[in-house]
Order: C-alpha cells, then structure tokens, then sequence
C-alpha cells in the first residue's frame, strides 16, 4: 500500500449505504494505484495471449479445423474426433504406455531418491558427501538432447561400455535401445540415473532436521547403524515420501517427453510412445491439428482429474495441499 | 554429533561404511564416465574412435577436431544464437517476473485475488502444444528469433515466488519513502529492486540456464539454419550419427585430414555443455533453493 489506510466508514450505517461507500473507496484505491496496474500489463498480456488464448484454440478439437478458415469459421463436427479417438488403436497404445511407464517409474525410480539420501546420510566424511551430490547433481543441468545423445554412445553395442561390460560377461552386446523388450527398461534405469541426485535434495532436506538427540538417544538405548536408519531417519522421511508419492501418482499422464523423445526411435514405438510424443508426430508433423488437439485434451481433463483428487487425499490427511 | 553417537566401530559397521562409499563411487563413476568418454573422443584420431571396449586414456592425442569445430561458422552462428536467447531471454523474464510481482505483491490492490487465481490456474490447465502452435503460427513468429524469447518470457512460477519474497518486504520502507517525496517510480528501482536482488538473481539464474538448455521450441518453431540454436545443432549431428550420415553432413571436411564424425560430435557436445558444467558446482545452491521452495507451495 502507497497511502495510509482510509478511515472505516461509520459502524452506524445502514448495510446499503456502506456497501456503495466501501466499493467506492476500492475503485478509489484502485485509481491512486494505476501504477501498479500499470506494471502488470506485460505480463498480465503475455498471460492472456500466450495462456489463455491457447485455452481457447482447444476449440479446434471440436471442429474440422483448417489453417485457412481459422478457429472461427471451421464448421462444428459433432465430437467426431473424440469417436474416433476411441476407435484408434494408436490412442490405446498410447494410453497405456504412458501409464504402464508412470507405473514402472513409480516402483522402481520413486524409492531410488530416498535410498540415495539414507545412503549419503550415513556418510561421514563431509568431503566425500559434498562431492558425490555434486556429481550426481550433474544431469540434471544438462538438456535431454545432450543425455540422449551421450546414453546411445554409451549404449551402443559397437562402441559403448555397456556392450563392453556385457560381452565380458560372456554375452552377445545387442542395442537395447531399439529393441521393445528393454526399452522401457532402459527408460527407468536411464531416468533414475539422470534423476536420482536432484531428487535426493527434498530427502536429505528432511534428513537433516533431525534432531540429533534423537541418534544420540537411539545409541544409548543400543540401536546400532540400521537400527538408527531404520526406525530414526526413515520415519522423519515418510511425510516426504507420502506427499511426493501422492504427486507422482498425480501426475500418471504427466511423462518424461524430453526423455523419451530423445531415446526413441521408430524401431520401439509400439512400447515408448505416449501421449505428448504421439501428439507431437501427428500434430506437428502430419498437421493433423484438430485430432491432435482432441488427444492432448483428453490427456489434460484426465490428468487435472486425477490431481485434483489426489490434491483431495492430501488435503484431508496431511496438512500440505498443493492449492 | 552422529559420528560420536556411533562411537562402537564394529567390524559390521566398518563392512557398512566400505560398501556405502563404493555404492557412491559407482554412483559418481556412472555419471562422470560418459563425460570422460566424450572428452576423450573429442582428441581421438580415426583409429582409436573405431575402437572396440572401454575408454579410461588413449594413446594418442589429437586436436584436430577441436580445430574443426572451432573454425566451422555453423557452430559459431548456433553458439551466438544461442548466446542471444540467454542474453535477451533472461532480461525479458526478469522485467516480466519483477514488474508482475511487485504488483502482485501488493496486498491491497483491488482484484488482486483474481487477477492471482487467473496466473495460478495456467499452472495445471493449458492449451497444449497444438493451439499454441497455431497461435504462434498465426502471430507470424515462426522463424523469428522472438519466438523463443517471448513465449517464455512469462513463467508463473517465477512470478510466485518472486511475489512471495516481495510480500516480506516492509510495507514502511515505501512508507517513508513517499513521505520523503519519492515518485512510485523512484520507489520501484531505488527500494523494491535492490531489496529483491537475491530472489531476481536466483531467477536469473534458472531462467539463463533453462534458455540455454531449451531446444524444443527451436525445433517446432525455426527452421532456418542461421537461427539454429547450439542445442539443435547438436540433436541434428546426433540424429545424424545414428543413420552413419554425418560424414555427408560435414561435407567440407578434408578427407585427408582423418577426422573422426564421433569427434566432431563430442567436441560439439562439450562445447555446448562446456559453461553449464564447470558453473554448476557452484550455482547449485540456488537451484536447490527452487526445489525447496517449490515444496513448500506443492
């Protein structure tokens, strides 16, 4: 506030009257802060033109939509792309790879976070804990285009370690990343090792408001290492974990696109394509717009639903909500 | 204060801490091999890159596609596009962020909470990748080196957190300003900006390397190779790669010089991470501010 608060108006006047006196002293304060007003033009239009408009060119999902005839004049085509949506075998494809590879994520990259913060609290020498989150910070300030690029070298079963490794132990080295068997397998394993540093961040956050009395106290009463793990540090993490469990599942139809567009290739398809990489070929590259456009916003209304109702469990048992 | 509560060094203990630091280091190594791998390959000549297994040192050294490289005018055009994205990029974000912030910040500013819930709801609906696309299309951004300044020069993230930093500010320090007789815009640049220098320099941050990172939009949105970004340069060297074309690609390559495709690409690479990785160490702490903060709103 610029000015000193206005003085309340009279506690004895009618409701009426009082209404119309506090809405005039609002526009009034909204006047003496024009300026205010003023600065959130910009972003408030960037806002309307590069968010909302885009809210509004959904439209076109309804429609047959051609560039030349716009959004408005394309004709209505009575939900003929949400019909056909459902008759494409392509849209359950889709679906569920992106939710079976959400799912393998949740079991097998979810926990990987919380065990690397349990490991690096169990490290005493400072030194040596700085330097190996430092490291495994790395990938995570890197682009996907970057990792794609290093993972299929070092993937590759002509040149790569992993071939290398694969043949010492006495088996042929295959590309494993054009094959449907392992694909998703190398999209956990690789996503883990890209993620698991940066994600250990919230853990060791909540690791390190510990009181340490609490070891002490454990000690004393004979715990030794695990025991102290297992029933000191593990459950200060389980808030932690439920609430970022909770926002995983929120986010099942949310996948990884920069990942997977990167690894993939038209050999392994059938298994890694989801949602934002289907929409992506079809949309962009075969400028099917109004069909693409009905994918992504069935991807969109599903997925809100699922975390709103996930925003629902964390409201009533805990005391974090996401709004 | 652990470490003495531990005091007892069993030899379960000792076996304990042996197998967490080796479990670590396999951690480390997994990361930094592939780098190390890249970094050697960018001196290999011809017969080492063809060579088969793991790559801890080579024998012989070359730097002749670093030369390559450094000489060749697309890298150089990509990397001051680039350099122009992140340059032109951040500043726009940080107008963008602080000006919406600041009035955002304002308790009593009418319609405020509408105006908030309006930034907020774009955060978990959105048009999607199609109509914005077309909308883009139909500004005439395509292939404008505006296109990957603009769009994303609003990020309702940032303009949360910058807005709750700045509602700590003391309301009293523009109090007393305006009755020292400041104008709002003395206030704004002389009070509110040097007092939010932390949180816009952590934004700063986060928006320079996101900008030097982004590449999807580069790919939908331009297609003239002198507006290519580094990070498109390398995925089209990388796609290139995996179809054994990219000796075509590097057309103007002497064949008598012997250099290696693979080398090309990693000294690309490197160059193209080269900044993000050797600042990082040290700029990491804002970053994990951001998941920290992020948490609490989330």
């Amino acid at each position: 506030m610029s000015e000193p608060a206005p003085a309340a108006a009279p506690p004895a006047a009618p409701a009426e009257p009082h209404r119309a006196a506090l809405r005039r002293q609002k526009v009034a304060r909204a006047i003496r802060m024009r300026h205010v007003y003023s600065l959130l033009v910009l972003s408030f239009g960037l806002l309307v033109v590069f968010k909302y408009i885009p809210i509004y060119g959904v439209l076109i999902a309804f429609k047959d939509f051609t560039i030349h005839r716009g959004i408005v004049a394309s004709p209505w085509n009575d939900f003929e792309h949400f019909r056909w949506l459902f008759r494409d075998p392509f849209f359950f494809r889709v679906l569920f790879n992106t939710f079976w590879i959400s799912v393998l994520r949740i079991i097998f990259s979810f926990p990987m976070p919380i065990i690397l913060a349990l490991m690096l609290n169990e490290v005493r020498s400072s030194l040596y804990k700085r330097t190996s989150q430092t490291i495994s910070y790395l990938p995570h300030f890197i682009s996907w285009v970057i990792l794609g690029g290093i993972l299929t070298e070092v993937l590759s079963p002509q040149r790569g370690i992993a071939g290398y490794i694969w043949s010492l132990l006495g088996w042929e080295p295959v590309n494993w990343l054009a094959r449907k068997e392992t694909f998703r397998g190398l999209l956990v394993v690789t996503g883990i090792w890209q993620g698991m540093g940066w994600g250990s961040i919230i853990y060791l956050a909540a690791l390190s408001s510990v009181d340490p009395t609490l070891y002490e106290a454990a000690a004393i009463d004979g715990a030794n290492r695990y025991h102290q793990a297992r029933y000191v540090s593990l459950p200060s993490l389980i808030p932690a974990i439920v609430i970022l469990f909770l926002l995983q599942v929120g986010n099942i139809l949310e996948e990884s696109f920069q990942q997977i567009f990167n690894l993939y290739n038209p050999a392994v398809y059938e298994v890694a394509d989801v949602f934002s990489t289907y929409i992506y070929r079809s949309g962009i590259e075969q400028a099917r717009y109004s069909y693409s456009t009905a994918v992504g916003l069935f991807q969109n209304t599903v997925g809100v639903v699922v975390l709103i109702g996930v925003n629902w469990i964390l409201r009533r048992f805990s005391e974090y909500a996401i709004w | 204060m652990v470490a003495t509560a531990l005091g007892r060094r069993s030899a379960l203990g000792l076996a304990f801490d042996a197998c967490n630091y080796a479990l670590l280091l396999v951690l480390s190594l997994s990361i930094i091999y592939p780098f190390w791998n890249l970094f050697l390959t960018s001196f290999s000549p011809v017969e080492e890159v063809t060579s088969l297994g793991m790559h801890l040192w080579i024998d012989r050294w070359t730097v002749s596609s670093w030369g390559f490289v450094l000489q060749e005018n697309d890298v150089l055009q990509a990397y001051l596009n680039t350099i122009h994205r992140v340059v032109f990029g951040t500043l726009t974000t940080l107008l963008i962020t602080f000006s919406g912030a600041y009035a955002l910040a304002k308790r009593d500013l009418p319609g405020r909470g509408t105006i908030t819930t309006l930034f907020i709801f774009t955060l978990w609906f959105g048009g999607g990748l199609i109509p914005t696309y077309l909308l883009i299309r139909s500004l005439g951004m395509i292939n404008t080196r505006w296109v990957l300044i603009i769009p994303v020069a609003l990020n309702v993230y940032y303009i949360v957190i910058a807005r709750n930093f700045m509602m700590t500010i003391d309301q009293s320090l523009e109090d007393s300003a305006i009755i020292d007789g400041a104008g709002y815009w003395t206030i704004l640049f002389r009070i509110v900006l040097p007092v939010s220098k932390p949180v816009l320099a952590t934004i700063a941050l986060w928006a320079a390397v996101s900008h030097w990172n982004a590449w999807f939009d580069a790919l939908i949105y331009i297609n003239d190779a002198d507006k290519r970004v580094l990070q498109m340069l390398v995925r089209d060297m990388i796609q290139l790669v995996t179809f054994d074309e990219l000796l075509d690609f590097v057309e103007d390559l002497p064949v008598k010089e012997h250099i290696p495709p693979q080398s090309v690409r990693a000294v690309t690479i490197l160059i193209t991470i080269g900044p993000i990785v050797m600042v990082y160490p040290f700029i990491q702490k804002y970053f994990v501010k951001g998941v920290m903060l992020g948490s609490l709103k989330g």
